[in-house]
């Protein structure tokens, strides 16, 4: 419970407190991220040993107060995010250091990564519609501060971009919560989902889907994506490609099969995963003829994030028959955090790679491996997450999602996930061969070992992920909605 | 202690693989130390095992994944043959590519990947279930990559690029066949029968054209085997590991699996599927001995020969008859043992001799003759020559394909016997016949490297000599089949 509480006040506390003594910005934030990650551990298994943790705010239940809940979905995300902090908290602390990367960004990094941090997890606890859009306008404020942060150009133009993209988002859910308001006098997820269904029930649901779907970068929404992801410093990136989208993604699993499973067609579903699928292939066709790595990596989020939205054709169908059940809601949750860290592996990979070799051109990578093996492992490890093949973490949600797929006769989806993983080896491939190539032309600046360790540890967490994937897979069963067994 | 021995010796290579990746470059006592003391480990454990197994003891250990899905480790009679055959070779191979590599470079990623590949062979070798068996040959594809890159020069990067070329459009075959088999009988553990019921025959059919095409690119079945001759670029060590133990062995492991644990052989006659297959198993026999007769390179004329030789356990496998069964099994580890020594012997050539090509072999037997001697016996016993052990699999697999009711396998049989001394005999009758050309250098004073091939030549003769005694690698096959493989 005093976990729950703490890592929704402390992100924030600590932002407020880096303002103060911005000296001390880099020591607070990664102080708090690693008490962070020692609540969202407590967290966890609290979560799965006593079932759904739930605050009423103030003691008011809802419809007059609101509630935050820690669920076992909740509790999945809030601990991927908090590793991913301090991984990127470390990763900061060289990459951003004053006298590298200027005073600017070094002063304004700390607080709006801290902000960000705190948006993310109000989004994953929160039960409440409105408390929902707070939370992922708070985010969305704090990520386009991200991209636009070094202040170039490009970033500008990048962030702005990002904004308009983000805003309609904003206005589109804002819209389909007044309907939601108006119709049933009630904001509460747990509440809505007890709720008689209304007329403006539909029309409330596309709009905030579309919404979700803009902020989730979900193709055609997806342009505004590459160039804010690649335009970052390198551990900013690790957090929008890694983290900012799986928050809208959670707010639009918590609307499709907790609030209001009923309202959804099968025309909607459909084009979800169609618009998914075409992420995918898209998205690994533009990463394939990328000059620069950063690029690459960004359009593969774009392709990463569509396996994420096949959960809908995908979730329930004849799976219930099946000792794995809801393998494709479970599925795509572990896609979500095993996409997460790797994702934020490869950026901070990268983040040390420009900083070696002074640029992120795939020529100017050539045989970095010798001088950096560590990265070289960091990168290939997470490249094997991301393709989708065992022992990872994306080879566990693979296999639940292509189960479920065959299970319930839809083929096609199967063969969507097979082709994406082949296609992320082609464009994952030419940044390796290019490290692994032997000659060096430049002589790169020496990384500490240390500082390799970082991109490291992520990317075995995303392993380990899959290789031990009983206790994750049992805690996002806690409190999971019964729509994600039986399908939409 | 039955959930612990399978699990220590999965360890007993991942725990080295691990810890070398991070020592230091010029760590070599330490490094050697570790990949060696675990290969001498892994071996201790194992006969341990296989004595036990013998009396009828079976070890399993299993993790669990999600509900009804988990890694199962498995030691049966079929896990422990395999098991067996990736220990030993892989200790002489060890001690081999440390005397091959000395001192160079990068040689903390080379042993770690070395022995994370030797990891997944023994999980692959133990896996009791379907979704183990795609973890470790999934584990395999990846950890061999980086060792036929290991040069990282022009055409090792082609190479290994080549070979994930191929093998993952496999691994996506493979991985839709296992999970739409599974989507419809539940997970599929290998001692179980499955229940196939809810497959139509045409799906059944595509199920095992996808398995067969998955595991197919690592046994090297025409018209997969493409990526085989051109790993050739790999530094010898590994292309003897590649060819004997690890790869080509885990595809033909594969097969035998789907089709006895699987499928079972009666369904798959049943299905119609085992003859083309065995049809394909031939063709590539004969195709490949044709094109190992159209090289100039040592390696890659033995390349072309292991394409050729694997699929002897390719075709035993797909006839089914008890008798060519034996011989499959048993040819997994003949072929094993002397195709090592021929690796080896190329290595010492090129390493000693500067030695590449076929013509550079001239008058080299008497120079070196312990390399030479341990080449001929590799390859008089590749031709088939009685007593030596690919005799024997030869006359297994000549009686078994009679007892399936296929006598034309006696002609492919026949066919590949005579291919196999038209492209082997040149060679011997250079070292030994041709004299030896003016300046032509070369000596073999490097025990490391020549003690492996000495002891793996005597092995390949030991198991020809010795096939009737009862711990013959013919013997535990004949075991394997007695107990019911053939269900």
């Amino acid at each position: 419970m005093s976990a729950l509480v703490l890592l929704l006040v402390l992100p924030l506390a600590a932002a407020l407190a880096t303002l103060l003594a911005p000296r001390a910005a880099p020591a607070l934030t990664l102080g708090s991220a690693a008490a962070g990650v020692g609540a969202a551990l407590r967290l966890a298994q609290t979560v799965a040993q006593d079932g759904v943790q739930a605050i009423a705010l103030a003691g008011w239940a809802p419809p007059l107060g609101i509630t935050v809940a820690a669920d076992g979905l909740a509790a999945a995300f809030v601990l991927m995010t908090a590793l991913v902090m301090l991984a990127v908290a470390l990763a900061a602390k060289v990459d951003l250091a004053p006298g590298r990367a200027g005073a600017r960004v070094a002063f304004g990094f700390w607080p709006i990564a801290l902000l960000l941090w705190g948006a993310l997890n109000a989004v994953f606890l929160s039960r409440d519609l409105f408390n929902l859009y707070v939370g992922i306008e708070l985010l969305t404020l704090a990520a386009v501060a991200l991209v636009a942060l070094s202040g170039k150009p490009g970033a500008l133009v990048a962030a702005m971009r990002y904004m308009i993209f983000a805003l309609a988002g904003s206005l589109l859910y804002l819209l389909g919560v007044v309907l939601v308001y108006g119709g049933h006098g009630t904001l509460d997820v747990g509440l809505l989902a007890a709720r008689t269904p209304a007329a403006t029930d539909a029309l409330a649901l596309a709009l905030m889907s579309a919404g979700l779907a803009a902020k989730t970068a979900l193709f055609p929404f997806h342009v505004w994506l590459p160039p804010a992801h690649a335009g970052a410093p390198a551990p900013a990136s690790a957090m929008l490609s890694g983290l900012v989208p799986k928050a809208s993604f959670v707010i639009l699993i918590r609307l499709g099969f907790e609030a209001m499973p009923d309202q959804a067609g099968a025309g909607a579903l459909l084009l979800l995963g169609l618009m998914g699928a075409a992420a995918v292939i898209w998205g690994s066709l533009r990463a394939l003829s990328q000059p620069r790595l950063k690029l690459i990596v960004a359009y593969s989020t774009v392709a990463q994030l569509g396996y994420l939205f096949l959960v809908f054709p995908l979730a329930g169908g004849d799976g219930a028959a099946q000792p794995w059940a809801a393998g494709a809601w479970t599925g795509a949750m572990f896609q979500a955090l095993s996409h997460g860290l790797a994702k934020a592996a490869m950026f901070l990979c990268a983040g040390l790679w420009v900083m070696a070799a002074g640029g992120d051109r795939l020529t100017d990578l050539r045989g970095l491996a010798r001088p950096m093996p560590m990265t070289a492992m960091a990168f290939g490890l997470a490249a094997v997450t991301l393709m989708g093949l065992p022992p990872s973490g994306g080879f566990t949600a693979k296999y639940l999602m292509m189960t479920a797929a065959f299970a319930s006769g839809q083929w096609g989806w199967a063969l969507v996930l097979a082709g994406g993983g082949l296609l992320a080896a082609g464009y994952l491939y030419r940044p390796m061969a290019e490290v692994f190539a032997r000659d060096c032309p430049v002589t790169p600046q020496p990384v500490a070992r240390a500082w390799q360790a970082v991109p490291l540890a992520l990317a075995l967490a995303a392993i380990v992920l899959g290789l031990i994937s009983a206790p994750p897979f049992d805690l996002l069963q806690v409190g999971r909605p019964a729509a994600a067994e039986v399908g939409l | 202690m039955t959930a612990f021995l399978p699990v220590a010796v999965l360890l007993s290579s991942l725990i080295p693989a691990v810890v070398t990746f991070f020592l230091d470059q010029e760590a070599h006592r330490l490094r050697n130390a570790l990949t060696l003391g675990g290969a001498v480990l892994k071996l201790a454990l194992i006969v341990a095992m296989l004595v036990a197994v013998a009396g009828g003891a079976a070890y399993e250990a299993r993790l669990s994944l999600a509900p009804g899905l988990y890694i199962l480790l498995r030691l049966d009679a079929v896990a422990l043959l395999f098991l067996s055959l990736s220990a030993v070779l892989w200790l002489l191979t060890t001690v081999y590519a440390i005397a091959y590599f000395g001192t160079k470079a990068e040689l903390s990623r080379f042993f770690g990947f070395f022995s994370l590949c030797v990891a997944a062979t023994t999980g692959l070798a133990m896996s009791g279930t379907l979704i183990s068996f795609l973890i470790f040959f999934e584990l395999l594809t990846l950890s061999t990559w980086p060792l036929v890159a290991h040069k990282q020069d022009r055409p090792s990067l082609s190479a290994a690029r080549s070979y994930l070329f191929y093998a993952l459009p496999a691994s996506a075959a493979l991985l839709i066949a296992v999970i739409w088999l599974e989507a419809a009988t539940g997970p599929v553990v290998f001692i179980e029968a499955v229940d196939f019921g809810a497959l139509s025959e045409n799906s059944q059919r595509a199920i095992f054209a996808l398995f067969m095409l998955g595991v197919g690119v690592k046994a090297a079945l025409v018209p997969l085997h493409g990526w085989l001759p051109a790993a050739m670029a790999a530094p010898a060590p590994v292309s003897a590991l590649l060819h004997a133990v690890a790869v080509v062995k885990a595809g033909a492991f594969g097969v035998i699996r789907v089709i006895y644990d699987v499928f079972g052989p009666e369904r798959v006659a049943a299905l119609g599927v085992g003859v083309p297959l065995a049809a394909l198993a031939s063709v590539t026999i004969l195709w490949g001995s044709l094109r190992a007769l159209q090289q100039d390179e040592i390696k890659k004329r033995l390349a072309f020969s292991t394409v050729s030789q694997v699929s002897y356990i390719v075709l035993a496998a797909a006839l089914a008859s008890p008798a060519a069964l034996v011989g499959g099994l048993a040819h997994l580890v003949h072929q094993g043992l002397m195709k090592i020594t021929l690796f080896f012997c190329a290595g010492i050539y090129d390493e000693r001799a500067g030695v590449k090509r076929i013509d550079g072999l001239d008058g080299l037997g008497r120079r070196m003759p312990w390399t030479s001697t341990a080449f001929s016996v590799g390859a008089l016993g590749m031709i088939g020559l009685p007593p030596l052990a690919g005799f024997i699999s030869k006359l297994y697999l000549g009686l078994g394909g009679l007892e399936a009711g296929a006598p034309w396998v006696l002609a492919v049989l026949a066919g590949s016997t005579l291919l196999n001394a038209a492209y082997f005999l040149p060679l011997l009758y250079r070292l030994w016949i041709v004299p030896a050309r003016d300046g032509a250098a070369g000596d073999e004073r490097a025990p490391g490297l020549l003690a492996p091939a000495v002891v793996t030549a005597l092995a390949s003769v030991a198991v020809g000599v010795l096939a009737a005694s009862a711990l013959s690698p013919l013997s535990w096959a004949d075991l394997i089949v007695a107990r019911g493989y053939l269900r």
